[in-house]
Order: C-alpha cells, then structure tokens, then sequence
C-alpha cells in the first residue's frame, strides 16, 4: 500500500473558528476511506481542503507526492461528487457527461462520445445520455454526478454526503453500486458522511471527526469494536456504558465494574497507557443476552428486572434494570424461533462475557 | 462583487443626499450661493403657513392613497394567492403589473380625460341619466389626485401582500378550523397576522413615494390640488432657490420617515400586544 | 366567487387609462372627449413630421440603452454577491442598494441636481439623466437577477471547477446560460422604466429633452393632445411588448433552471 495523499498538520481558521484542528492524515492508493461525523465536526472542510476548494490556515496537503500549495481545484488530480450533486440544469446527460472533456485536446470528438458512453455505462445508465439534466430523479443525478467525476480518470474521488438525500432503500442500493464502482476503477474513494452505518457499510478505513478534529482512525471493525473513547464509542452504535475500577495493569487489566462485578480485560480492550483507578466499560446491545427459560450457559451470569420493551421485528430490545447501576442495560436479542418476547417486570437474568468489554479511559 | 453597486449607489446616493442636507444650511444669493451656516430656511418654512399647508395636505394625501390603495388591493392579492389556481399566478400577477410599467405621464393625463368635465365618467353619467350636470368634485381637486395616485401604486400594494399570503403554510389555516375556527375566524386569527409583514411592506412603499410625486397634483391638483413636491420643483427650477428647495424636501423626507417609523413600531406592538 | 368579480372589476380599473388610449389615437377630433367623432390615423402621420420628437425619442432610446446595460451590471453583480457570499454589514450594504426603490423620485432628482450644477458646476446632459436612472432601475434588475441566481446551488460553479474549468469560464459556461434570461429580462424593464421616466428627467435633462420631458411640453398645448394620444399608444404596445418578451424568458429561464414557478419577478 502506497500512500497517495497526507496531510501534516493541518489547520483551518474561519475568524475565531478553529474549524479543523491539528490533522494528520494518509490516505492510501485505491482504498476506501470515510470521513465520519456528526454536522459541524469539519469532515466536509477536510474534503474540500482536498478538492482545493478551501486553503489550509497551516498545514500541508499532498496529492500524490505533490503539495498542493496554492494549486487550484481545478488542477487538481481529484473530482468530486457535491451532496447537492450540482448537475448543470441546462445541460443533457450526455453533455453534464463530457463538461471536464472540454479542455481534453487530445481527444477527438469521437473518442470523447465514446468516453462519455462508456462512463455512462459505468454507473449504469446507458441510453440516458440525451435525457435533460432537470428531469432526472435523485439516483439518477446521483450516478450522473458519479460518471461526470469518474470519466477524467482522477486519483481521488470525493464524496460528500453523497446518499443524503436518497430514500432508505435507494441508499442501500447505491451503498452496494458505490463499493462495486470504487472496486472496479480502482482508485481511492474518500466519502464524507454523518451515517456510522454507511461508513462501517462502505470503507476500509474510517476516520471519526469530532469539533475539527480526528477522534479516531481506524477499519470498521475495531472502530466498532474497540471505539477509544466514550464519543467515539457513543457516536457509532449503541453502547452500555458501566462505571469501573481498575486494580491492576499488566499483560491483562483486572477491573471492578458496577453491577457486574471483578473480571479481567484483555489488553488490546484497553486504550494504552490506561492508568489505575476510575474508568468506564462498554458493552455493546448485542454481546448481551437474555437466559431465557431452560437455557443454560457456562458464561457470567447476573439477575435483572425487565424495564422496557422495545419490539423491532426482528428483532427486540430489552431495557434491564441490574443491582447496583442507575441506568439500565440495553441487550438486542434476536426473536429467534419459539423465543418469547418478556413483558415489562419480568425477572431474568443476563448474560455477558468479559471478552466483549471495552475499557474507556 | 458588491463593491461595484456600493459604490455607485455611495457616490449617486448617499454622497448627493448629504450633499442636499449640506445645501438647505446654505442660503441662496441671486446666482450664487452663500456657503455660512444659517437655520434660515428652515426658520420660514416654519414661519411661513403656506409650508405647513402644504406639507399637511401631502401627508393627508399620501395617507389616503396609501389606505385606499392596500385596503382595494388586500382582497385581489388574497384572491390570486388562494383562489387561483397556481399556474394562473404569474398570468394574473403579470396583468397587474403591466399597467404600471406604461409610461406614467400618459397615465395620469388619460384620468384627466376619465375624470374630466367632458370626460368619460361624466358623459357616460349624463347619457344614463344620472346627473343633469357634469360632477366638478372629481377633477382638480385633492379627490382627483387620490384616485390618480391610488391607480398608479396599486401593483406596488398587491406584490408584498401576495407575497406574504403565499407564504403562508396552508396546513396553518386546516389546523386552525380543525380547533374549531371557522373561515372568517381563521381569516382574522391567523391569515391576517401572518400576513402583516407584506401589509406593512405595501403601506411604506406606497406611502413614502407618493409625497415624491408632483406631475399628478400638477395636471390634477388645480389650485387647490397643490402638494409640497410641487413647492420643492417650483423652488428648485422656477424660483432658482435650491437651498429653501433642499430644505423643505428633507423637511417632507424626516415628516414621512418618522411617520413610517412609528407606523411599523405600532404595527410591531400590535403584533407582540396579541401574541 | 365575489372575490372573483372585485378582482376582474379591479383589473378593469387598472386598465381603465390604457384602454382609452387608442380610442382617442385614432379619433377624427381634437378634443379628448367623448363623443368620438370618426377614424382617422392622421395623429400618427403627424408624428412622423415632428423634428422635435424625433430628436427626444433618439435621446431618449440612447439613454434607456445605456441605462439598461448599467443597471443590469450592476445588478448581476449585486445579485450574485447577495446570493453567494456573505460580507460584512450584507444587510446595510444591499439596503442602500435598493433604497432608491422606495425613496420619492423628487429626492434623488433634487439632490443629484444640486451636486452636479450647484457645486461640481457641470452641465445637465442626457448623462445626468442617465446617472438617475441607473440609480433607480439597478433595485430592480436586483430583484430580477435575485430570482435567477438564488435559483442556482453555489457547488454548480464548483463542479464546474472541479472538472478542470477556470473561474471565469465555469461562470462563463454554468451560472450565464443559467441567470441569461433574467440578464435579458432585466434590460428590458430597465429599458422600460427608463423610457418612461419623467419625475428626474423634468430636473436633470440637459438641453435635448427626452421623450417623457417633451410629451409634458405637448400636454400644455390642447391641440396637440390628440398627437400625444398617438405616441403613447405606441409607447404603450411597445411597453408590453417588451414585457411579455421579459415575461416570457423568465419563465424559459426558470423552466430550464428546472426550478418551480413562484410567480412574478418582484
């Protein structure tokens, strides 16, 4: 893997605004990168700084081995797909298509015709190049935004927010046809988006951004799994959080956590440099479960009181009062065949498994 | 890219205006002007009476068009915003404003033929039998330069209140009947002050041009017609005495600024008062 | 349904001096009253011969051209700014822009009167005219182009960056076409009102007078009202014949902007 993009230290100032604090950064050729977070945090700064829309206050930004210092988006190796999509309205398909082609002198009016038919196919809208721009429906323009970036063969496409404004099933749709596109042409995808679904769905590498700056980089599976702190941790999923102490450090940490007592935590479930005393553990819904009648397991075991009853389908989700912790636990459990759902007040008992706890600092 | 318009709009403008505030400190010496600060003008504008009257008729003048004018346009903005269908709008909204971009002049001379003492509504009164005598009332006098006036600013009236009303969320009006108002309720409780802001953009941008205007109270006015814009034309072009003219127009300017000030601080209370 | 006959009775009312004026355009008599007496189309013959009016109208075209293509510079310029960027003190900023809209005619007439004979002791000329015009047209071509360029998504000249065009030519090739039928929108009104602009031509036309300033010479003088009967016919026809071409594009303009019509331009 070789890095295609960095940026060292790079700031960004609106007046008083710190908008973008302090960001270090590589992105690698071909991977599938998501800047994750909520609205404000700067994700749509950081791609745009990229795209050259938007100088950095300090900092340097490197494109394939060159800084990008005063060059403009349009010399950029880079094209972006805008949330609005920005079709240009009085335009064809076809000729929204071929807009970047324009200063291609080395192509032919042939060679570009056919540029634009294959682009088109591409994102699977052949035959919709003589189509107005304005009558299109929003996954259309979508996949036209898409073949307009992608046919002057750029080193990056940016994506900001692209699916914002799809229906759910459209979204999940055009989740599938993006990774299958960033598959195919093969270069790197950078997609900024407030959804942790989308971005655990889509990348290979997120990084979540918080008030300007990166609170986490990582794959999706231990950004899920191993989240390093509490906004990370509350920002994707949903998580229990539990009061702990910390006895002791070493190859494992020992903890006593509220309501479920002593165990031991593997230290890769452990931010590093964690220190003795107070701390936090998570534990996600579904590492949780509810012992129903006749099950027996040789995992810990503790009693609680059915608080709510939340019904999805398929699934259902348990609010479960334990001894000794304020908050409720929150426990998904699958409505497998013959799993009754409890009613509110039910007495049961929990399982967990101290493999699933993440300690927060 | 605003500095362009800024810059045009300080120098034509702001940078002319103060120039007419500087000159009614300024007094007039046959072909030139005495440049020593004096109160002068101001001082026989307000001895004078001929001043007071004028400037008195001007703002009952304007105050009149302006009611006249919002209260006959209210009703046609609220039936092109509620009860024509909406790809008649813009049909409708442009035969209303074809009127006014017809050459003014013309316009308020074709009323002296409507109104005059052989004109239109007097013949057309006579022939029916109405009257024995053609109507003197409606033709240089101050009722002739209200309806003139109130024709020519109608437009201005009609476009914010129809703005305003099609800015209403109709879902508004269904939720107000389903607590149990009815039509006209609904009208006075929720369409009328959501409306206020377009009504209050319709009073001032009808009332603070009309004290401007001198070409209709000169063609329809006659001697008892005058207003104050004539005094200020007179002054400037005929009696060749541009500070008592620079004077009296920021007298007019300051009566109708504060006149429409208070005009929205009232409306403001109003609001606030029933909320 | 009652609304709907105050409504048509209101539009009556409005049309009421326009509808008159060809009647007597074309009447055989030289009072302006009724009965009319015959047809006749001598009152537009009569125009053809006056050298006078020839002269006002040619000043009077020259300087609606002139103010139309400034006050639609202006306005672009102005409009764009309002609808992409934000700056310091915007609302001040525009506001002064737009006063003339609702300040009295005779304000801008008189003050600008004074700066240029009073204290720069300049001329009056068919530029002082023009000066006054573009004061008062530039609100409204604002509030035409405002229209055409909030219609437009600022990322549309983005993309167009973004896809290797320069500043002005993604300008050039995305918001003109886009914001063009506003732009020719935009001259004609300015075209229209500085046509018929007469309050501030009364003060600062120079020694050519416009047309406006010359018809309010003829209105003195009975016999050649039936003379100004015809030329305002024909200003008129000309007048909505404009309008309906603005008309027209700006509903192309919001058709191809593929955005929904609102209704009319102020």
């Amino acid at each position: 893997m070789t890095a295609l993009i960095s940026l060292t230290g790079v700031n960004k100032y609106y007046g008083d605004y710190h908008a973008l604090r302090d960001i270090n950064l590589t992105i690698n050729e071909g991977e599938f990168f998501s800047l994750l977070g909520p609205s404000g945090c700067g994700k749509t700064t950081l791609l745009r700084t990229i795209a050259g829309f938007e100088g950095v206050s300090e900092g340097v930004v490197v494109i394939g081995g060159k800084d990008m210092q005063g060059v403009p988006a349009n010399m950029r190796p880079t094209n972006m797909v805008f949330q609005s999509y920005a079709i240009f309205p009085h335009l064809t398909v076809a000729e929204n298509v071929a807009f970047g082609l324009r200063k291609k002198k080395d192509m032919d009016k042939a060679a570009k015709d056919l540029a634009v038919d294959e682009a088109l196919t591409m994102v699977g809208l052949k035959g919709f190049g003589d189509r107005q721009a304005h009558a299109l429906s929003g996954g259309q323009r979508q996949r036209v935004a898409l073949a307009r970036a992608l046919i002057l063969k750029p080193k990056v496409l940016l994506l900001d927010e692209p699916l914002s404004a799809l229906d759910k099933k459209m979204r999940e749709q055009m989740q599938v046809e993006l990774m299958r596109l960033q598959r195919h042409v093969g270069i790197t995808f950078i997609l900024v988006t407030h959804d942790q679904e989308e971005a655990l769905v889509m990348s290979d590498r997120i990084a979540v951004m918080f008030e300007g700056e990166i609170g986490q980089l990582a794959d999706p599976e231990t950004l899920y799994r191993r989240p390093n702190g509490r906004r990370v941790a509350e920002f994707i999923g949903k998580m229990n959080f539990l009061k702990a102490n910390v006895t002791n450090v070493g190859d494992t940490i020992d903890v006593n956590v509220d309501g479920l007592g002593p165990c031991t935590i593997a230290a890769e479930q452990a931010p590093s440099g964690i220190n003795l005393g107070e701390a936090a553990v998570g534990i996600r819904p579904e590492t949780l479960a509810i012992l129903f009648d006749g099950q027996t397991t040789d995992r810990e075991t503790i009693a609680g009181t059915v608080d709510e009853v939340v019904y999805y389908g398929d699934m259902t989700y348990y609010d479960v009062r334990i001894d000794g912790v304020a908050e409720t636990l929150n426990i998904a459990m699958k409505n497998l065949i013959g799993r009754p759902v409890l009613d509110v007040g039910a007495q049961t008992t929990v399982v967990w498994d101290a493999r699933s706890l993440v300690l927060l600092p | 890219m605003i500095s362009p318009p800024l810059i045009y709009a300080i120098l034509m403008l702001a940078i002319p205006i103060g120039a007419i505030v500087l000159f009614s400190f300024w007094t007039q010496n046959f072909m030139d002007v005495d440049t020593t600060f004096t109160l002068n003008n101001y001082r026989e504008i307000i001895e004078k009476p001929i001043y007071f009257a004028l400037l008195q008729r001007s703002l009952f003048v304007s105050g009149t068009v302006t009611f006249v004018t919002v209260i006959l346009a209210f009703p046609v903005a609220y039936f092109v915003s509620f009860h024509v269908p909406a790809h008649r709008k813009s049909l409708w909204l442009f035969l209303i404003t074809i009127p006014f971009w017809t050459s003014y002049l013309i316009r308020v001379f074709l009323w002296k033929v409507i109104l005059g003492y052989n004109g239109v509504v007097n013949t057309g009164l006579i022939n029916v039998g109405l009257i024995d005598e053609p109507l003197t009332f409606i033709l240089y006098n101050v009722n002739a330069v209200i309806i003139t006036l109130a024709h020519a600013f109608a437009p201005f009236a009609i476009l914010p209140i129809f703005v305003a009303l099609e800015k209403i969320d109709r879902s508004l009006l269904e939720a107000s009947e389903d607590l149990g108002e009815s039509k006209l309720s609904t009208f006075f409780r929720v369409t009328l002050p959501l409306s206020m802001p377009g009504l209050v953009a319709a009073v001032l941008i009808v009332f603070i041009p009309t004290i401007g205007d001198y070409v209709t109270p000169e063609l329809m006015g006659g001697a008892g017609g005058k207003l104050i814009a004539n005094m200020i034309q007179t002054q400037f072009l005929a009696l060749n005495n541009a500070p008592l003219g620079a004077a009296l127009a920021i007298v007019a300017m300051l009566c109708v600024a504060a006149i429409s000030l208070l005009f929205v601080f009232l409306n403001r209370r109003w609001l606030r008062g029933r909320s | 349904m009652s609304l709907r006959i105050y409504a048509i009775a209101y539009l009556i009312f409005l049309y009421a001096p326009i509808v008159l004026l060809p009647l007597f355009a074309f009447n055989d008599g030289t009072i302006i009253a009724f009965p009319l007496s015959g047809f006749t189309t001598k009152w537009f013959t009569a125009l053809t011969d006056t050298k006078a009016l020839h002269n006002a109208v040619q000043n009077s075209l020259f300087i609606a051209a002139l103010t139309s293509v400034l006050s639609t510079i202006l306005g672009v310029c102005a409009a764009r700014a309002g609808a992409m960027y934000n700056f310091p003190l915007k609302r001040g900023i525009i506001g002064l822009v737009m006063l003339p809209l609702v300040l009295p005619e005779i304000i801008v007439a008189v003050s600008l009167l004074v700066v240029v004979v009073q204290m720069l002791h300049m001329s009056l000329s068919n530029w002082t005219v023009i000066a006054a015009h573009v004061l008062i047209c530039t609100p409204f071509s604002i509030a035409i182009l405002n229209g055409a360029f909030q219609n437009l998504d600022p990322s549309m000249e983005e993309a167009a960056m973004d896809l290797g065009e320069s500043r002005w030519s993604a300008f050039r090739l995305v918001t003109l076409p886009l914001v063009m039928p506003g732009i020719i929108s935009s001259l004609l009104i300015a075209f229209t009102i500085s046509l018929d602009e007469f309050i501030i031509a009364f003060f600062l036309t120079g020694a050519n007078p416009t047309m406006p300033v010359y018809i309010w010479g003829l209105l003195r003088f009975p016999g050649s009202l039936p003379i100004v009967m015809a030329l305002g016919t024909i200003l008129v026809g000309l007048s909505i014949i404009l309008l309906t071409i603005a008309e027209i594009l700006r509903r192309r303009g919001m058709a191809r902007a593929g955005v929904k019509d609102k209704g009319s331009f102020l």
